[in-house]
């Protein structure tokens, strides 16, 4: 029980980074690797912020800010300086390291476990019944990850999300259009990054630290999540797994956070047949090609049948 | 009224490679003008749409729409008021959208793409009016996605969507090219009636002669950047495919093929 509560928790703090991949890599189709960066920037603001007294929920916005602030900078690399869109993401990631550093107070690692968090304060302990509490965590994550998911979801709807659809889409018509595709980017790689930068901020509270080395490998994590849940139950052309269960289709975005526990579970499960820890990313790397290539394989099949 | 003034453009400028393509062009055009373009390849044809559009830059001369100078206006402010149909009907369209959001998203050119919602449902018949208009069944497709529509499907889609908003210049770069003969047919009638109905000034590039005598009030041939027929009015009005094809023989043949 304690397995899969440990899963749930990882898997719905990983889905709000993962929302961001599926606005880059989906939607826009840019392999933005500045993720790696901004997930850690997240909890270094959010540990010095908690140092500093600053009310634990208003970390999350700051988080959010931070990371769209830092998004718009690897758009504009990629935009105005027309430098290649792996390539933005990559200086972007470099830089970061260092600000990140400063963000935590020149630290490697800051431990908040003694401060107040959106898990542990007095207002929860005070109003969460007893019985919860093995969940209140869980239900907590759960809370976030579905306003996160139902804003992105009204967001895609409106007519600036239409414009970004359409950006990934077909760069020609939104020009036709007579909008700067450019800008259009730069947004959508802002919302990404917010997202990535407040899933970091949710993690350093959760886990009640920061450490320099969390976004290693956070792209993987998102790219994975976002193909597993695409893949098993949204996908774009074919028959998805609910569908061949009788039940309706889902958004994308209710697949990618599916996808990201189902990834962690796969993780959880390597680690619980026998692979240490220190072997999480070669796990995590590996996990990931499977999945490619699985993937891939079965578009490939689609092609032969048509 | 389009006008461009000594538009000079290399390619490759300054290597081996340098090719002159426009070399002090002028055209004018008037307003509700329907322009047909002709020319063998690299002639020149689709650089000028590329020219008045802004998708390239050109080395010196000035283009103006009206008073106002466009020379230096990025590509994406110009189409503002000028609607474009590509020769790939792949280009006009959003695959992943339904055929209702790419409606939605053309009704929205020039209207602030903020937080409102992307589809206004009260316009919805007004776009199954257009759709039926195209006499394809579309009408009753709004959910399906574009990227299943046949190529005719979305070029006529591509027609619709950028000219549903008040535009003043078309721009149809050989927008038939990659239609069978008889969808060409029909977005060729689609085109003209288009074009009549909201008084459009148009510049179409085609490689069918007889489109080219068929359709519009004005016909150039374009030879090595440069207009080499060019007739509006009455003497557009009896030119033939005939006279078209020999002027082509008469250019291969001087150019020694």
């Amino acid at each position: 029980m304690i397995l899969i509560l440990g899963v749930l928790e990882e898997g719905l703090i990983y889905a709000v980074m993962a929302l961001g991949v599926y606005i880059t890599y989906k939607i826009l189709d840019f392999p933005d690797l500045s993720v790696d960066s901004t997930f850690p920037m997240g909890a270094a603001i959010t540990a010095s912020a908690l140092l500093a007294g600053i009310n634990p929920i208003l970390t999350l916005f700051l988080s959010f800010a931070a990371g769209a602030a830092a998004g718009c900078v690897t758009g504009l690399i990629h935009v105005k300086l027309k430098v290649r869109d792996l390539l933005s993401g990559i200086i972007v990631m470099t830089g970061l390291y260092s600000l990140n550093l400063r963000f935590a107070g020149g630290r490697a690692n800051v431990s908040v476990l003694t401060k107040d968090t959106i898990f542990e304060n007095p207002f929860l302990s005070d109003h969460m019944p007893q019985a919860l509490n093995p969940y209140t965590m869980v239900l907590i994550l759960f809370l976030i990850i579905l306003v996160c998911k139902v804003l992105l979801d009204l967001y895609l709807g409106t007519r600036s999300g239409y414009l970004l659809r359409a950006a990934g889409d077909n760069e020609a018509l939104v020009t036709s259009l007579a909008r700067d595709k450019g800008m259009v980017k730069i947004l959508g790689l802002a919302i990404a990054n917010g997202f990535s930068s407040l899933a970091g901020s949710i993690y350093c509270q959760h886990k009640g630290f920061f450490e320099i080395s969390v976004g290693t490998g956070t792209i993987v994590i998102g790219l994975a999540s976002v193909i597993i849940g695409i893949q098993l139950l949204a996908p774009e052309n074919g028959v998805s797994l609910l569908s061949r269960l009788g039940l309706p289709q889902v958004r994308p975005t209710t697949a990618v956070i599916a996808g990201s526990i189902v990834y962690k579970a796969c993780i959880s499960m390597a680690i619980s047949m026998g692979m240490e820890a220190n072997d999480l990313k070669l796990i995590t790397s590996i996990l990931f090609l499977i999945i490619l290539v699985a993937s891939t394989e079965r578009r490939k099949k689609v092609k032969v049948h048509a | 009224m389009l006008k461009l003034n000594n538009i000079n453009k290399y390619y490759n400028a300054g290597t081996v490679n340098e090719m002159c393509l426009f070399q002090d062009f002028n055209l004018s055009v008037e307003e509700g003008q329907f322009v047909s373009v002709v020319g063998s390849n690299g002639s020149g044809k689709t650089s000028m749409l590329n020219i008045i559009c802004g998708s390239i830059p050109v080395d010196s001369g000035t283009i103006y729409i009206g008073k106002e100078n466009i020379t230096r206006m990025p590509e994406f402010r110009r189409q503002r008021r000028i609607g474009r149909v590509y020769q790939n009907p792949a280009m006009g369209t959003c695959p992943h959208m339904t055929i209702l959001e790419n409606m939605a998203l053309a009704d929205n050119k020039n209207k602030p793409f903020n937080l409102r919602r992307g589809t206004n449902k009260k316009r919805i018949d007004f776009y199954r009016e257009l759709l039926s208009s195209l006499g394809l069944g579309l009408e009753d497709k709004l959910q399906v996605k574009v990227g299943v529509l046949s190529g005719g499907q979305r070029q006529a889609m591509a027609l619709l969507m950028s000219t549903m908003t008040p535009i003043e210049f078309l721009i149809l770069d050989e927008h038939t090219a990659a239609l069978d003969p008889k969808t060409a047919e029909v977005i060729m009638e689609l085109t003209g009636q288009i074009v009549k109905e909201k008084r459009l000034t148009t510049i179409m590039v085609t490689h069918n002669l007889r489109y080219a005598v068929e359709y519009g009030d004005r016909l150039l041939m374009m030879h090595q950047g440069h207009a080499v027929i060019d007739k509006a009015g009455s003497e557009k009005a009896s030119v033939r495919i005939e006279d078209l094809l020999e002027r082509f023989n008469a250019i291969s043949i001087e150019c020694g093929n």
